[in-house]
């Protein structure tokens, strides 16, 4: 049976087709949208948090969308054990939620970034890089205002030490801490990140390094829907 | 009573404010010269219903923690600005 995965949709989000689209091209899972306001995500293997401008970003990206009835539904499915991606705007909301620790503030530079930036796999024991090898770089787009990662010193050390820091960026386009692009919870089940894996999944864009990043997912969303 | 409450999110201490840091490069440029210590916050205003100002302002902070600031990179004051005079419907002065 293939896996389902929950495409959740805010009002703003503006990556959902595209996760979808990323998730058929790489086969072994069906994605199905997923609106704002579903309180329940029974029957599904896995849920991807999409990138966007959840209710327009306001106040802070992610501090609305975070009171939606479908992210208590997420929550629980985190604390389950399902596995929980977001990306950009996704990965924004998740830290809202305080589903994984830190923040996400301005870019450094104040510049609007969209780019493709090397980024290396740091960790393998997220359900987003449980397939790949550490320290395989990835070619993956960019495209965010807010993407600085920022914690205290305390939560970085506990990161590090747990190998919870799943991406680093070659070269640091935003002012993260550490250059850290992705982080995932405790568990590994719970990931976020600020590249776009979905969109270099298609030849047709010139980039599928994005491929074994969503191909990790399903093989771990597949690995629980039995 | 309705309660007059400004609250101010501003970036907690050792942070980095790059649009603090944009104001003050810029500032004597324009003949603004000592300026220092520039941070950029959001300021939020809003009337609230309480019986009276210690319980309006509670409420305020209740809302910080719960939504206007997130406590990884800001940190809010809430201020209390009065009351609106009787019969006021709503609406700031």
């Amino acid at each position: 049976m293939s896996a389902r995965i929950a495409v959740l949709v805010f009002p703003g989000s503006n990556c959902e087709h595209d996760v979808v689209r990323a998730v058929s091209l790489v086969g072994g899972a069906d994605a199905e949208l997923v609106f704002h306001d579903c309180p329940a995500l029974e029957g599904f293997d896995a849920v991807v948090l999409p990138g966007g401008f959840a209710h327009g970003d306001y106040l802070r990206p992610g501090a609305l969308a975070r009171f939606s009835p479908v992210m208590a539904a997420v929550g629980r499915f985190a604390a389950e054990g399902g596995p929980v991606v977001g990306i950009c705007n996704g990965f924004q909301v998740l830290t809202e939620a305080g589903l994984l620790p830190g923040a996400l503030q301005k870019n450094s530079g104040l510049r609007f970034l969209c780019s493709e930036v090397p980024v290396e796999v740091c960790s393998t024991r997220s359900a987003l890089t449980f397939t790949l090898g550490a320290g395989d770089r990835l070619l993956l787009p960019i495209n965010h205002f807010e993407g600085n990662y920022t914690c205290d010193d305390a939560t970085l050390a506990q990161l590090r030490d747990e190998e919870r820091v799943v991406l680093r960026y070659a070269e640091n386009p935003n002012g993260s801490v550490d250059d850290i692009a992705g982080v995932c919870n405790e568990g590994g089940n719970v990931v976020g990140l600020m590249p776009h894996p979905e969109r270099a999944c298609d030849p047709l864009t010139g980039n599928t390094d994005g491929r074994g990043l969503v191909e990790s997912l399903v093989k771990w969303a597949a690995s629980r829907s039995g | 009573m309705r309660f007059l409450v400004l609250v101010e999110v501003r970036l907690r201490p050792g942070i980095a404010d790059p649009q603090g840091a944009t104001i003050e490069r810029a500032l004597p440029a324009l003949g603004f010269e000592g300026v220092e210590d520039v941070r950029v916050g959001k300021a939020i205003r809003f009337t609230v219903e309480a019986a009276d100002e210690q319980q309006a302002r509670a409420e305020a902070q209740a809302m910080v923690e719960r939504l206007l600031a997130n406590p990884v990179i800001e940190e809010a004051h809430v201020q209390m600005e009065g009351a609106l005079p009787a019969g006021t419907a709503g609406g700031r002065p």
